[in-house]
């Protein structure tokens, strides 16, 4: 365990983009890597990747190990376990980082297992104590208990990273990096998961993760038409439309939209819940934001103790005044 | 097509609509959770839904499996009053404090004792811990493929599989074989209804019950012992703003509210 350096974050891509959370991870890698006096090193799988090194070099990595194969095109279970497992074995590092995404949450259980190590899954937080030992903050219940989790005999610690929740560090320009290819020689034959096909399907509505103004909506609105009044809203400010879970249920949004523990977490400038309660489930979605607004006609709604502004009142009658206001300022 | 032979992990978690209820020992910090009913892990109830649709459709034996205390024997009875075939309890005050780790090791031992399997099905997560890890640590320790996020299970000739995989841009149609591990989310398809009268006749259905000693296991990789995590600290989220209660007629108000954004260059 001793022998175990350095602090690796897995550098997700698709479509060869990466992905945000990929970015985030560099940063507060970063910080974790200072904190130890050790290199970040980023892990890149893909195929005709090359160029994507360069921006996570650029971000924060001393280091990218790089491996390339048309296999390796998309997420596929299999070999990037299979890879990231052998590479983990060979190099030993103290930190593994992974994002929380549909590739990370599959894959880094599966290295875990190899490696017969600890994973705590959906960091919000992650920090180093006196003792080199990685702290790392998740949400349990829905985020009505915050649990700090620790791995102190194993190597490494790994951690999946919500994203949306670490800052994207700022590029530094010129900082150095070495690129090391990782020669791999992979045929489909040796593997039992074949990929045959990915499928792109258009999201209904605009990103919320990424959204400056979120307005979103809870089960308070009470059916479709009313639904329509949060997207006023949303319109007249233009901002993305968020829901709780009920509304996702009853379909008068889609499954994207979903904010908090099982969804998105969003960090707007500005976010306005309207007829939302304020379960915590949503909640620990959209504590980040800079500015809460709640509109709820029960004055006793749990939201109105994490909000900035709160306005008891039926939403009917206030949202559309307040979208004429704010159109106003165009 | 031969009979399919399928296991489905469960978890009993705290019933999701009493978490207000959970609180912090302030002392111990630990969870205080009595009082608070434990109910069937939704998404489980989905992996069950498909065993079972697959038994029906090629025959088999659908087996329902869990680590949980000696409590949740009522949990696996809910399974067979669904329609598993028969449920297997891990309890054992040495299983007690498993991290996700110490559970797949255990839950892997048990299901190469109960023997030959075609399908593994879990829930994507589960509602309480939500990590997910359960399903694919349990694949790896089997030594046999795993597929999270699954919509769409297609059984085809010669133990051929196609699996619909949900990503956040779309999906990824993925051609495996069996014997795997498959964890399904909930558009997979809608479980039956059960009347509430079937699930309380089948409170006295059997359910095995292994200790440790009754599966090939090392005993330092199970329980908290065999945990590489632990939890240092629990604390409840502190959550600080302004709380600013705006007031008036609804002009009034959306006046005021536009006054307030623009003070702090929001909108």
């Amino acid at each position: 365990m001793a022998a175990c350096r350095g602090v690796w974050v897995f550098a997700e891509q698709t479509h060869r983009k990466l992905m945000s959370v990929s970015i985030e991870m560099l940063g507060s890698g970063r910080k974790i890597a200072d904190k130890l006096n050790t290199d970040l090193t980023a892990l890149l799988l893909g195929h005709d990747v090359r160029d994507l090194a360069d921006e996570l070099v650029a971000h924060g990595a001393d280091k990218v190990y790089l491996v390339e194969s048309e296999l390796l095109t998309f997420y596929h279970s299999e070999a990037y376990a299979t890879i990231i497992g052998e590479l983990a074995k060979k190099h030993r590092p103290e930190v593994f980082l992974l994002g929380s995404t549909s590739a990370g949450r599959d894959l880094a259980p599966r290295v875990a297992a190899k490696l017969c190590t600890g994973l705590t899954a959906d960091c919000v937080s992650l920090d180093v104590d006196e003792r080199g030992q990685l702290l790392q903050v998740v949400p349990a219940f829905g985020g009505n208990v915050m649990a700090t989790v620790l791995c102190p005999r194993h190597r490494p610690q790994m951690a999946t990273v919500r994203p949306g929740v670490m800052k994207t560090p700022t590029i530094v320009e010129g900082r150095h990096g070495e690129v090391v290819e990782i020669p791999v020689d992979l045929k489909q034959e040796d593997f039992n998961i074949k990929i045959l096909d990915v499928v792109t399907e258009e999201p209904r509505a605009a990103p919320i993760d990424t959204a400056d103004v979120v307005v979103a909506g809870g089960w308070g609105v009470g059916n479709i038409d009313d639904w329509r009044l949060i997207e006023e809203l949303a319109r007249s400010m233009g901002a993305a439309v968020g829901a709780t879970r009920p509304p996702v249920d009853e379909k008068w949004a889609s499954e994207d939209q979903l904010i908090g523990q099982s969804g998105k977490t969003v960090r707007p400038r500005l976010y306005v819940g309207v007829a939302i309660s304020g379960a915590m489930q949503h909640l620990v979605g959209v504590q980040d934001s800079k500015v809460i607004v709640a509109i709820n006609k029960d004055p006793n709604a749990p939201i109105f103790k994490a909000t900035d502004f709160g306005i008891v009142a039926d939403f009917r009658e206030v949202v559309p005044p307040l979208a004429d206001e704010i159109r106003k300022l165009r | 097509m031969p009979p399919v032979n399928s296991i489905v992990c469960v978890k009993p978690v705290p019933d999701p609509r009493r978490w207000s209820e959970l609180a912090l020992d302030p002392v111990t910090k630990t969870l205080r959770r009595e009082g608070i009913p434990s109910v069937l892990n939704p998404l489980d109830k989905h992996a069950l839904e498909e065993a079972l649709r697959m038994k029906e459709r090629f025959g088999g034996i659908v087996t329902a499996i869990s680590m949980a205390p000696v409590t949740a024997t009522d949990s696996l009875r809910e399974a067979i009053a669904i329609g598993a075939d028969d449920a297997v309890l891990l309890s054992d005050r040495s299983f007690a404090g498993a991290d996700t780790l110490a559970t797949s090791y255990a839950l892997a031992a048990a299901i190469k004792k109960l023997g030959k399997f075609d399908l593994i099905l879990c829930g994507n997560q589960s509602l309480d811990g939500g990590t997910g890890q359960v399903g694919p640590e349990i694949a790896e320790f089997l030594g046999v493929p795993h597929v999270t996020y699954a919509r769409k299970i297609d059984l085809l000739d010669r133990g051929i599989v196609r699996v619909e995989r949900a990503l956040e841009y779309g999906y990824m149609l993925i051609e495996t074989r069996m014997p795997l591990v498959l964890s399904v989310v909930k558009e997979i398809n809608v479980p039956r209804h059960i009347p509430l009268m079937r699930i309380s006749e089948a409170m006295q259905a059997e359910v095995r019950v292994w200790t440790s000693r009754d599966l090939d296991v090392d005993s330092s990789r199970i329980g908290l012992s065999g945990s590489p995590t632990q939890v240092a600290d629990l604390f409840l989220p502190v959550l600080k703003r302004r709380g600013e209660m705006l007031s008036g007629a609804p002009d009034t108000v959306s006046k005021l509210l536009v006054q307030r954004l623009r003070e702090l260059a929001v909108i």
